[in-house]
């Protein structure tokens, strides 16, 4: 994944990251940092602050200023007060697969990656919570939990390697969020260094702490708000018996319009997932999951529970979508087949290295009911700018994915993949839809936030920033867009004086 | 360019007029949970928030509704269509339930009051209408101006419409009752229960879903006690207490002679008060700038504090 972005990304660099020019200059934090943690901890070479200054983003790298990869809380809280003193930017960071921007440094900030405070403290099954590190895998929490009876709900497709701290401070969703929530419903705690270099609790082991809802308000922040360095999260038990479905139309519409039809009919099913053709024939040639590659659209759909419920539930499922004029319905016979099926719909962004070197994945809701046509949009949008569009989507929550693929060598098509991306971006508003679902609004989506807020709306997002940030030295440049935020982000394209850059 | 959020229904900007720009101001709802947060200051102005429905699309399991509506009315407008909300029965208007924060005894089966709010309007310090949050059942867009607004009291806004999620009612919910079982082993048995309610002696169980599901559990709690069949939750104290749910049982001999606790959750109904919760330093000072930023003159709702309950 992150190789297959890193050529559009040097290509769209418009401040790409120059590295080498020392000039005999060092940058007077680092041996501060360097005190502070240890010096092997404490990078400044080029080939760390290229790395980490980009995220899976299609967006051009910023400019890392020193990393450091600190193991305690005590560890942050002394970048967070060396950082003050000397007004410098901080940028959290965790396993850099964030869509949107978020991650990327502006401005030469130290840049914290808490990749390291990887460890599972404790499980509570009992009462039904752990105490983690921001930076332990997604995957590796569930995996550590399976064996108890129990998993962490949130499930983006990048679980594999992303970061509980990269969930909560974007909110992240993924296919089980539909039933379960997502990321929000599932943290308790948050253990947050505020940029002052404050250590504060947010919300609590119990239901309703005291004072303003500030772990909500966290999650979803983008590492706007502080560096969060522990996280008490929900468990969710294990559902004794699951049904996989697998639906398949000559039309998306079809499909669209199966899924508008189960939420209208009152069920929550766990999961609800539309891969179009095009998709699922990239899905197909990469993992050989079983997918049928003839037909215009499948749907996945997953019903969990009891197993007196959800036969229910799968049979009412496959009436709609005899309704809507399906081709096809299977059933997952055993755990292997529903595996095969999931693992070909969270590779689905793999897959499309076949068919071409670069892909803009984007990331809008819409109300279910205008599901199939917004899609009939999107594809004549991606018709008209002359590029290969192909979806795969949380349908059950309204979730789109339009992906444009292509080939950024070709002289003028990345300007096409940005106008034909804002077309889908107010096609989607127009449909009375939002900026985001899961990947949120890091800088990718900062252009369409005075479209979607007033001035005053924003003002007050910014009041927020102000109350955690009032520097605005966290993840500067990022969520608010310029004008509304404290940070001039201008500003940040140019780098501090003596920083190596 | 309009932004898509943009308040233009002229209830609204009433009650922003109404609320206007200067002098101590509150809503006052029903007054079911007025004591909240300690008394108002006294020559607080109150003002009630508009009431109604604006929009319910049962088909996107949301609904649009002025923060003056009672609760009863929504959920009676949504049980037509078999939807409910997570917001509690028992409380009075949509905004007061919003602004309190307070989650009700069915909280594992309808969710919590602070995942309900998808948008919200409310009126800001100076008299302007404000937009948080956004339409749909998921949305990431910005700060979660949702989550601050409720639990907050009206101490950073006033809440005057919200677009909330409803979510469907089962077929069927049944409750059930026991004097000899473990309400703790029961949490751990039954899949989803609606609620799970225990007095020291007697355990109360909501089972919700289809029938043959509901059906199965029941048949499993068999054995775990003698269970049968009643109308409803018990009556509940007066005093609500929020303790992390592994606190419960050792708290039991503070709650006084009458005690209902919502297992796995950690809210107890008792009939002596909690004790105040302490609160870290750093975590008020926190709090502080939050209201000192929504609220520098301090009009809203001056006098209560979300931190002393
Ligand atoms: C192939 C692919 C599939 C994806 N699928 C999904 C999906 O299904 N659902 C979904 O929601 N997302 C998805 N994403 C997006 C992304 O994986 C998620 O947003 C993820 O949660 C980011 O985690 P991370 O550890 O990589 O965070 P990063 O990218 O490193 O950081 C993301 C943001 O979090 C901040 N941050 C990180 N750690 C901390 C911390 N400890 N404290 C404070 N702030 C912090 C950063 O500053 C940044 O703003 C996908 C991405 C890829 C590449």
């Amino acid at each position: 994944m992150a190789g297959l972005l890193s050529s559009v990304r040097k290509r769209l660099s418009s401040d790409a990251l120059r590295t080498g020019r020392n000039g005999g200059q060092t940058d007077p934090v680092v041996a501060e940092l360097r005190a502070a943690l240890a010096p092997d901890r404490v990078r400044y070479d080029g080939a760390e602050r290229t790395v980490l200054s980009h995220d899976a983003s299609i967006y051009a790298g910023g400019v890392a200023g020193p990393v450091c990869f600190p193991l305690t809380t005590t560890e942050v809280q002394a970048i967070m007060v060396i950082a003050e003193r000397h007004t410098r930017n901080v940028v959290p960071r965790g396993a850099g697969t964030g869509l949107a921007g978020g991650a990327i440094p502006l401005g030469a900030p130290i840049v914290v990656s808490v990749t390291r405070m990887n460890e599972i403290e404790q499980v509570d099954t009992a009462n039904r919570f752990a105490w983690v590190g921001p930076g332990v895998v997604n995957l590796d929490l569930t995996r550590h939990l399976t064996p108890l009876g129990f998993h962490f709900a949130p499930d983006p497709s990048s679980q594999q390697v992303c970061t509980i701290g990269g969930n909560v401070a974007n909110n992240s969703g993924g296919p089980h969020c539909l039933a379960y929530g997502v990321t929000n419903a599932h943290v308790l705690a948050v253990e947050v260094v505020l940029p002052n270099g404050d250590i504060v609790m947010l919300g609590g082991l119990e239901d309703e702490p005291a004072g303003y809802d500030l772990r909500g308000t966290f999650v979803g922040s983008e590492g706007t708000l502080g560096i969060a360095t522990r996280v008490a999260v929900r468990l969710t038990p294990n559902p004794p018996a699951v049904t996989t479905l697998l639906l398949s139309f000559e039309t998306i519409r079809d499909a669209a319009n199966t899924v508008s039809d189960i939420i209208a009919a009152g069920m929550v099913p766990a999961a609800l997932e539309v891969m179009d053709q095009r998709i699922t024939v990239a899905v197909e040639n990469y993992v050989h999951a079983g997918y049928p590659t003839d037909a215009g659209a499948v749907l996945l759909a997953e019903v969990d529970g009891l197993a007196e419920s959800i036969e229910i539930d799968a049979h009412h499922i496959a009436a709609l979508g005899h309704k809507n004029n399906a081709l096809h319905i299977r059933v997952a016979a055993d755990e292997a087949e529903r595996a095969a099926l999931w693992k070909g719909r969270k590779t689905a962004f793999g897959a499309i290295a076949q068919i071409a070197p670069d892909y803009y994945l984007h990331d809008t809701v819409v109300p279910r009911g205008a599901l199939a046509d917004v899609l009939d949009k999107i594809y004549e949008i991606a018709d008209r700018h002359d590029l290969l569009v192909m979806n795969v989507f949380h349908a059950g929550d309204g979730n789109l994915h339009p992906l444009l693929v292509f080939d950024a060598r070709e002289p003028g098509v990345v300007d096409r993949v940005h106008q034909a991306g804002a077309e889908i971006v107010r096609a989607s508003l127009d449909a009375g839809g939002v900026l985001s679902g899961e990947h949120g609004i890091g800088v990718e989506k900062q252009a369409y936030m005075d479209e979607f807020f007033t001035a005053e709306d924003l003002a007050h997002q910014n009041r927020l920033r102000q109350a955690f940030d009032p520097g605005c030295r966290t993840n500067p440049g990022k969520v608010i867009p310029s004008g509304h935020s404290c940070a001039d982000i201008q500003a940040l394209r140019s780098v501090p004086r003596d920083v190596w850059a | 360019m309009t932004a898509r959020l943009a308040v233009t229904d002229p209830v609204l900007l009433a009650f922003a007029d109404e609320v206007g720009a200067d002098g101590p101001v509150a809503v006052e709802g029903a007054r079911t949970r007025w004591e909240v947060g300690g008394p108002g200051h006294p020559d607080t102005r109150l003002v009630r928030a508009p009431a109604g429905i604006v929009d319910y699309v049962p088909d996107e399991m949301t609904v649009t509704v002025r923060c003056g509506t009672t609760v009863a009315e929504l959920h009676q407008a949504l049980s037509a269509e078999g939807q409910r909300t997570a917001l509690p029965e028992r409380a009075g208007t949509v905004g007061g339930a919003l602004a309190v924060g307070e989650n009700g005894l069915h909280v594992l089966g309808r969710g919590r009051v602070r995942e309900a709010a998808l948008q919200v309007r409310y009126v800001s310090d100076d008299g302007k209408v404000v937009t948080g949050g956004g339409p749909t059942v998921k949305n990431v867009t910005g700060f979660d101006l949702p989550r601050l607004l409720v639990g907050s009291l009206g101490t950073v806004g006033l809440l005057a419409e919200v677009i909330l999620r409803t979510n469907p009612i089962p077929a069927v919910t049944r409750w059930v009752a026991s004097d000899d079982a473990d309400p703790f082993t029961v949490l751990d048995t039954i899949l989803r229960p609606g609620s799970v309610l225990w007095d020291g002696n007697r355990t109360w169980i909501e089972l919700e879903g289809h029938v043959p599901a509901v059906d199965a559990e029941q048949a499993r709690l068999a054995s775990m006690g003698t269970w049968i069949e009643v109308d409803g939750p018990p009556e509940l104290e007066s005093h609500r207490w929020v303790l992390p749910p592994g606190e419960i049982q050792t708290n039991v001999d503070g709650f006084g002679s009458r005690f209902v606790a919502s297992v796995g959750v950690g809210t107890v109904w008792a009939d002596v008060a909690q004790p105040s919760r302490a609160v870290a330093a750093g975590v008020t000072a926190l709090n502080q700038r939050v209201k000192e930023q929504f609220d520098p003159r301090h009009r809203l709702n001056p006098g209560r504090d979300p931190g002393a309950r």
